[in-house]
């Protein structure tokens, strides 16, 4: 696992302090390639592709990404499902590979 | 990101069966799911009525006693004040798209919660498996419950 200060320099894009990007429109499918694999994601399948997409396309929309219930009711991917493509931090790892902030909700 | 793979756990344990009451538990194990936390919840007394099946969709929110409420004990007696209670709450809480009860049980089960119902409480209310919800992993007794979250962070709710 890469330091920020490491993945910085090979993203060549502004991380903050827990690496998450500063400015989702530097986001890059292949960033979420390697911020994948920080977050222990070795590959990135149709699913995982299928919630991404849709938490991005739901914050051009919105102006803030959706909670984690948002994303199991309206994507196509169930919880069980969800929790299994990003295991151990669902909420974090989602919104980290996507390219926007730390989750602020609740639910 | 942590360097270490450590596993942090949260026990919370559910005593209280009202609408209220019922949100803060269901509310944190979800959270701490979402975060890579290992829950196990554990039902008792009051508690059981959240993991029941015919009352599970039925929790009310009473105003007589809940300082939270605002309003005169006296206001609180007249009929249809729990009622008018509840279902302000419930708008409320489908307002900042928090699941019913039942949804939210499913919901955090599917999330890899664990659900444990209190042996004595089952016993005492005469309740067997089948009068509780799917989500319930099975029936334990406390020390059974404290052996198992051994370390945890324990919540009392």
């Amino acid at each position: 696992m890469s330091t920020v200060a490491e993945l910085k320099d090979k993203l060549n894009v502004e991380l903050d302090a827990e690496g998450f990007l500063v400015n989702p429109d530097d986001w890059t499918p292949e960033i979420a390639e390697i911020l994948a694999k920080e977050e222990g994601i070795e590959e990135l399948t149709d699913r995982h592709w299928q919630v991404i997409n849709f938490v991005r396309d739901y914050f051009k929309e919105h102006g803030e990404p959706p909670t984690l219930r948002a994303i199991t009711k309206r994507s196509g991917v169930p919880t069980k499902e969800l929790y299994q493509l990003f295991p151990k931090g669902p909420a974090k790892k989602v919104a980290r590979i996507a390219g926007l902030g730390k989750p602020k909700g609740c639910i | 990101m942590a360097e270490e793979e450590k596993t942090r756990t949260l026990a919370i344990i559910c005593s209280k069966g009202s609408l209220d009451m019922a949100y803060p538990g269901l509310v944190l194990a979800n959270a701490a799911r979402m975060l890579g936390i290992e829950v196990k919840l554990f039902f008792t007394f009051w508690g059981m009525d959240i993991i029941t099946k015919s009352k599970v969709d039925h929790l009310k929110v009473t105003p007589v006693g809940n300082p939270a409420m605002h309003m005169p004990n006296l206001v609180g007696v007249i009929p249809g004040t729990t009622d008018l209670a509840t279902a302000m709450m419930k708008k409320s809480l489908d307002k900042i798209d928090m699941p019913p009860v039942s949804e939210f049980l499913e919901m955090i089960h599917d999330a890899g919660a664990e659900i444990y119902a209190c042996r004595m409480a089952a016993d005492m209310m005469n309740l067997n498996r089948k009068d509780l919800v799917n989500e319930v992993d099975d029936i334990v007794g406390a020390m059974e419950f404290l052996e198992m979250t051994e370390g945890a962070q324990m919540l009392f709710i």
